[in-house]
């Protein structure tokens, strides 16, 4: 048996013929299995949806009730068979509720991890480890240069500039499910105990995650307060925000970017910010190597990102590999925004 | 190191300069010695050691990862230092390993555990054995380190620092440490330490060397003052105030003296001798008005120092004994390399309107009307062609000044570099900064013209949420008919109430978009007209116009104006034709 008798990608995303389903699928299918609730692997007109209860929730935030026809909550670890596949989901590391969904059929097991970070975040499950044969990885960054420094140096390089610019208003730009609330829960670690405000968008999944029981502390919303009010606080807001007249209504607005992406100048000025934070939702190149390393797998796909190098490097370790050729992911939120125009609307 | 490093950081994204100023006082405060002081010289650009070169890095590189991934890596950064400095092994310095991590295989098979510790950070030791890699380690290694252990000992720092801290090591081995701030910015960045003036430090810098203990020492209550030693210091210029034609009726003619006002660059020519007394050697230095020390930029004009003493003067270019406009003195400020060539195509002159010492003697306290006899007398000792008075520009009434003012050349100016006039107090001391009175400018009226705004760009910082910087044109003949060419960009001039109007504008007539960039509406009906004034306009082959503005500002917005009614290129063209021939300014 080869593994595409279990998944074979297509332009619309891996589907599984055997078991009549379809992973994270950028058009919509009769049955889909669904990742994390990013905008791009988490779509809108699917006609049954299974996923964790999370992204389900998450979904349904964003999405409205109807955002498909019927809807399945599954446990991390939990066994569920679909015609002629068992398929697991496992803690992907990456956002709430976030899973790696593995599909095993005659002794064969392949692994569709959607996004993940194997680095510790105080709001979501810690990535698992889980061994298999064919390893479906992404690669948003998979370039040697991308190796994200350790978040909490970050979070206080911006409680450093919070204190030495004390009257100005610091906004992050951060996206709106995961990274936001994984910024204000280190930011908590960290010591700041003071309220952090909430951009309008920001404000149904940050509460969402504090209903959860993550600790995010005190938040509030800036809709609402006046100028002087928000001297020397933090607000969040999605990074598109930082360009809008919405930041006039801040004192002295300092811009900071929580991404991957900052790490490397030239896209750092891109954005124009003045304070870069290099902080992933995403595993970074060593990451990326060690995990396909360790899942034992003898055959990597590599999904959304910079596959050129990832692949290479597999060569270079004697891994069977190729690139996966989807149309669709990456492009909102996911990838910490590679593609975000940063022009409001 | 990283310290440092993360300071350097902080400034290259930093746009304002109270802010950068903040950033390096921090630095400064929360560092010790003699760590800050060497992060001073590299700020300051004081630091002399030879350079590495690029290959040198890029070969250590090449030892170190695959070539595959480092070619894409480099093309996707696109900067070889910043690519080093982030695909630099840490873990597994042996070639071609670096990249992945060996842990992984020992995990294989073991279900459901976190690698998690496979990417935390280790810490990395420093090669010295103790502590953090410092710049002060760094700095005193490279300066006595020889050739051939270069590349060793820098890969072992490589591998003590972060990221942030390699890429500046990196820029700073090679000498590429380009950080947007100004030695003069860095310096009242101390000079903050205690309040002091920036001025102070300057003038005892020239005493000064790295890692300046002792101006710490002082800064914090340490020490007294350290001596000035500088036999040429830089004296914080006097400034005028400009004035408006109204302003005229409120001053006496007869209290007054005036003289051109030229248009190249102000400076301060200063020589004075090395030890203080006469036997020492002269030294001579020229400084731009804000103090920075340029004379390495005209070696042709130092030269002509020979006399102790300190000129208030505007830097020209002479040729055949007529002084030259602004737009070649730009084209000699341009470029990088002083070559004899270009000492000969561009011969600096010195332009002298006051003198502020006359050997050990400080003159600043003298009235004007005698220092100006006293620069009269000191030129005429130095008797170099390189340097001359500014004539005087004489007048028994307002009217007459007006009249002068008006046609420099029929009042005997000789050239098209003249910006105006000044006006000084005959009784007036030469005072630092900008008192009001003693001095006013009467510049003369700047070119205007009436342009379409064309394109808005987003501006940064405090300004990133409005179209701050515009793009305007003036129609010419297209093959279509009329068409609009862009002839400049203008990003002040307006009020703060102004840019919130044309920022409404541009939100709501977007045409086109090309990120920051949006293309706004301009049609001969439709669109927003700018009365743009400028100073100055030369050719160029850059532009689409051919011709290029220089210090082009918004105005005026002419909501009532229909962009059919702008001005057309033709206009511009008669303007540039009338500035080559020395005519005539303002049209
Ligand atoms: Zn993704
Ligand atoms: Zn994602």
């Amino acid at each position: 048996m080869r593994p595409e008798d279990i998944l074979v990608p297509t332009p619309a995303g891996v589907c599984c013929k055997r078991g009549g389903f379809h992973i994270d699928p950028t058009r919509p299918v009769e049955r889909a299995l669904i990742t994390h609730a990013h905008s791009d692997h988490a779509r809108t007109g699917h006609g049954a949806v299974l996923a964790t209860q999370e992204t389900l929730d998450l979904m349904r935030l964003r999405y409205g009730e109807n955002f498909a026809g019927s809807t399945q909550a599954v446990r991390y670890g939990e066994s569920i068979t679909l015609d002629g596949a068992t398929v697991t989901f496992h803690p992907a590391g990456h956002v709430l509720g976030s899973a790696q969904i593995a599909v095993m059929a005659n002794g064969l097991r392949v692994v569709a991890s959607g996004d993940y970070k194997n680095v510790g975040d105080p709001t979501c499950a810690p990535f698992e480890l889980v061994p298999c044969d064919v390893f479906i990885t992404e690669a948003t960054f998979g370039l040697p240069v991308f190796r994200h420094s350790d978040a909490d140096a970050e979070i206080a390089k911006l409680l450093h500039s919070v204190a030495l610019f004390a009257e100005r208003a610091h906004l992050i730009g951060a996206y709106s499910l995961g990274k936001a609330q994984r910024v204000i829960a280190l930011l908590r670690q960290a010591g700041y105990h003071a309220p952090v405000y909430l951009h309008g968008a920001m404000e149904s999944i940050t509460y969402y995650y504090a209903n959860r029981g993550i600790a995010l502390g005190e938040l509030r919303p800036v809709r609402g307060t006046t100028k002087p009010e928000l001297a020397g606080t933090v607000t969040l807001c999605p990074p598109s925000a930082l360009k809008e007249v919405w930041t006039r209504r801040f004192p002295e607005p300092l811009t900071a970017f929580a991404s991957g992406w900052m790490r490397v100048r030239a896209r750092a000025r891109q954005y124009g910010v003045e304070l870069p934070l290099v902080i992933s939702d995403h595993a970074d190149w060593n990451g990326l190597t060690a995990t396909i390393a360790a899942t034992g797998a003898g055959e990597i796909w590599v999904t959304h990102g910079q596959e050129d190098a990832l692949v290479h490097w597999c060569g270079t370790r004697g891994l069977k590999a190729r690139p996966l050729d989807i149309v669709g992911y990456g492009d909102e939120e996911d990838g910490d925004g590679a593609n975000d125009g940063g022009e409001e609307q | 190191m990283n310290r440092f490093a993360e300071l350097l950081d902080r400034l290259a994204y930093e746009p304002g300069r109270n802010n950068k100023l903040r950033l390096m006082t921090d630095y400064f405060r929360l560092t010790s010695d003699p760590e800050r002081g060497w992060a001073l010289a590299a700020l300051t650009g004081s630091l002399t050691f030879t350079h590495a070169k690029a290959g040198l890095i890029r070969s250590l590189i090449a030892e170190r990862t695959d070539p595959v991934l480092f070619e894409l890596s480099y093309d996707y950064v696109g900067d070889l230092s910043e690519t080093v400095a982030l695909m630099w092994p840490t873990h597994f310095p042996s070639p071609l390993v670096g990249e992945g991590r060996e842990g992984g295989s020992e995990d294989r098979g073991k279900a459901s555990t976190n690698v998690r510790h496979l990417t935390t950070p280790t810490p990395n030791p420093s090669p010295q054995g103790g502590g953090e890699l410092s710049l002060t380690t760094v700095i005193e290694t490279l300066t006595t380190l020889g050739k051939a252990q270069l590349p060793q000992q820098l890969a072992r720092w490589l591998d003590a620092l972060d990221e942030t801290g390699r890429w500046a090591l990196i820029k700073l081995v090679t000498g590429g440490l380009r950080i947007g701030v100004s030695a003069r910015l860095a310096k009242a960045a101390v000079a903050a330490l205690a309040d002091e003036d920036a001025q102070e430090i300057e003038l005892i810098w020239p005493g000064l060397a790295p890692p300046y203990r002792e101006l710490f020492a002082w800064l914090e209550g340490r020490t007294k003052k350290p001596a000035s030693a500088d036999p040429a210091p830089f004296r914080p210029p006097m400034l005028a105030h400009a004035l408006d034609d109204a302003d005229l009726q409120n001053l006496n003619a007869s209290e007054f003296m005036a003289e051109w006002k030229w248009d190249g660059i102000r400076v301060q020519a200063v020589a004075g001798h090395h030890d203080n007394k006469h036997g020492g050697h002269l030294i001579g230095r020229l400084y731009s008005r804000t103090g920075e020390d340029i004379s390495k930029s005209f070696p042709d004009l130092l030269d002509a120092l020979r006399l102790p003493g300190a000129i208030d003067g505007e830097l020209l270019i002479m040729r055949d004994r007529r002084v030259q406009s602004f737009n070649v003195l730009q084209q000699r400020l341009n470029r990088k390399t002083v070559t004899p060539k270009l000492l000969a195509e561009f011969p600096a002159h010195l332009r002298a309107y006051d003198l502020l010492a006359n050997g050990d003697e400080d003159l600043r306290g003298v009235p004007f009307a005698e220092r100006r006899a006293r620069l009269e007398d000191f030129v005429a000792r130095l008797g170099d062609q390189r340097v001359d008075l500014s004539p005087m520009v004489g007048f028994a009434s307002w009217d007459a000044l007006t009249a002068a003012r008006k046609d420099p050349v029929a009042a005997g100016a000789d050239a098209a570099a003249v910006e105006g006039v000044m006006l000084k107090r005959r009784d007036a001391p030469y005072l630092p900064g900008r008192p009001k009175g003693p001095w006013w400018k009467w510049k003369r009226d700047p070119f205007i013209i009436d342009a379409v705004l064309m394109y808005a760009q987003r501006g940064h910082g405090k300004r990133s949420s409005f179209y701050s910087d515009y793009t305007f044109g003036v129609w010419k003949n297209g093959e279509a008919g009329d068409e609009l060419v862009p002839v400049g960009k203008a990003y002040f001039g307006f009020t703060d109430e102004e840019l919130l109007q044309i920022d409404r504008f541009v939100r709501r007539n977007t045409t086109e978009r090309f990120g920051p960039v949006r293309e706004v509406v301009h049609d001969a009906d439709q669109g927003l007209v700018l009365e743009v004034a400028f100073e100055g306009l030369q050719r160029s082959t850059r532009h689409k116009s051919g011709l290029a503005m220089r210090f082009p500002r918004i105005n005026r917005l002419r909501w009532d104006k229909p962009p059919g009614e702008a001005d057309r290129l033709e206009r511009l063209e008669t303007m540039i034709a009338r500035i080559e021939q020395g005519q005539e300014r303002a049209p």
